[in-house]
């Protein structure tokens, strides 16, 4: 193993556990978008390209984005409900 | 439960789930030390065979085809399945549109529109590349769809509807999903059509390294990068209440 792998794979630990212990869910979304980051790197040192190219765009861009807006989404409805 | 039940069921799980990865962890080769038949194999064989360069592509969109096309349905089912209760839901409850100012993503931001206005074309432009490449380098249809989608959705985030002319921005991109997805099913019924093997590789694989070879690998990469584009647009759209994909003039 190389030093890069063993970086990424520290970095890659590392976000895990701020995605866990992040509490707001909003926020979550966005450590959890550097957390996909950081699994791309690693997929990538570790030399599946294929496997970090999807990985870029599912965890760091699809994936927040799905998050975010269904959370948004769950809110407006609150709200709605809550003006009724 | 009491706090203290859970705490304990907590805990067997979580001894248990060790102990399984900690003896599935003893079990593999050392570090780097590859030996997998199969793999071997391929990496052999894939160039000779198709003259496809990137062998990840021609073992999922040939050699094991059949894997994929059941992703490929599962993906579609999925968006489909989004699309279905969020608009079901949109029915049953009247729920107040946003108002028109805080439906623009960027009414405030000078410097996210800028920048996502500059990068549309490029971040399209890799799609198109990813996809028609996924052959030859790293990438494919699932990829280059991916990043297609998230171009569209960079047109969004600079302050623009997407506009297809005549034709509804979510009725081609359910076209687009629809296409996509049937289009790898043809693919494999022209394998069993012209080869007698469904999803048998039956084009001629051309010359090596060049854009038009590997016989249906590129063909399929095309269709699930439609599939792809197409399902994730329509999932992020129905989330946003069709305002990605709003047909007309833009309104400010």
């Amino acid at each position: 193993m190389t030093a890069v792998q063993a970086v990424a794979l520290i970095v890659v630990a590392v976000a895990g556990t701020a995605v866990v212990f992040t509490p707001d869910p909003s926020r979550q979304a966005i450590v959890a978008s550097v957390f996909g980051l950081s699994l791309a790197l690693l997929f990538f040192v570790f030399q599946a390209p294929d496997v970090a190219l999807s990985q870029i765009t599912v965890g760091t861009v699809a994936l927040p984005a799905m998050i975010l807006l269904a959370l948004a989404k769950v809110r407006r409805r609150e709200r709605a409900r809550n003006d009724s | 439960m009491t706090r203290r039940g859970r705490m304990v069921l907590f805990g067997f799980g979580a001894v248990g789930l060790a102990a399984l990865m900690a003896w599935g962890l003893a079990g593999l080769p050392s570090f780097g030390d590859f030996d997998g038949a199969y793999g071997t194999l391929l990496s052999k064989i894939a160039v000779p065979e198709r003259q496809a360069s990137s062998v990840v592509a021609a073992v999922t969109f040939d050699y094991r085809g059949l894997d994929t096309l059941g992703e490929e349905f599962i993906l579609f089912a999925a968006a489909v399945g989004v699309l279905v209760l969020l608009r079901i839901q949109r029915g049953e409850e009247d729920i107040p549109a946003e108002p028109q100012h805080s439906r623009l993503p960027t009414g405030r931001s000078l410097t996210l529109r800028s920048v996502a206005t500059a990068l549309v074309g490029p971040v399209v432009l890799l799609g198109l590349y990813i996809v028609s490449h996924g052959h030859l380098t790293p990438g494919g249809g699932f990829q280059g769809g991916l990043v297609l989608a998230a171009g569209l959705l960079l047109a969004y985030l600079s302050g623009a509807h997407l506009r297809l002319g005549r034709a509804r921005p979510v009725s081609a991109m359910e076209l687009s999903e629809a296409a996509g997805a049937a289009g790898f099913a043809l693919i494999g019924l022209g394998g069993l059509v012209f080869a007698g093997v469904f999803l048998e590789n039956f084009l001629p694989t051309g010359t090596f390294r060049s854009l038009i070879s590997g016989g249906t690998i590129p063909l399929a990469n095309v269709a699930v990068g439609a599939e792809v584009m197409g399902a994730t647009l329509l999932i992020l759209a129905e989330l946003l209440d069709q305002h990605l994909l709003t047909h007309g003039r833009h309104r400010r």
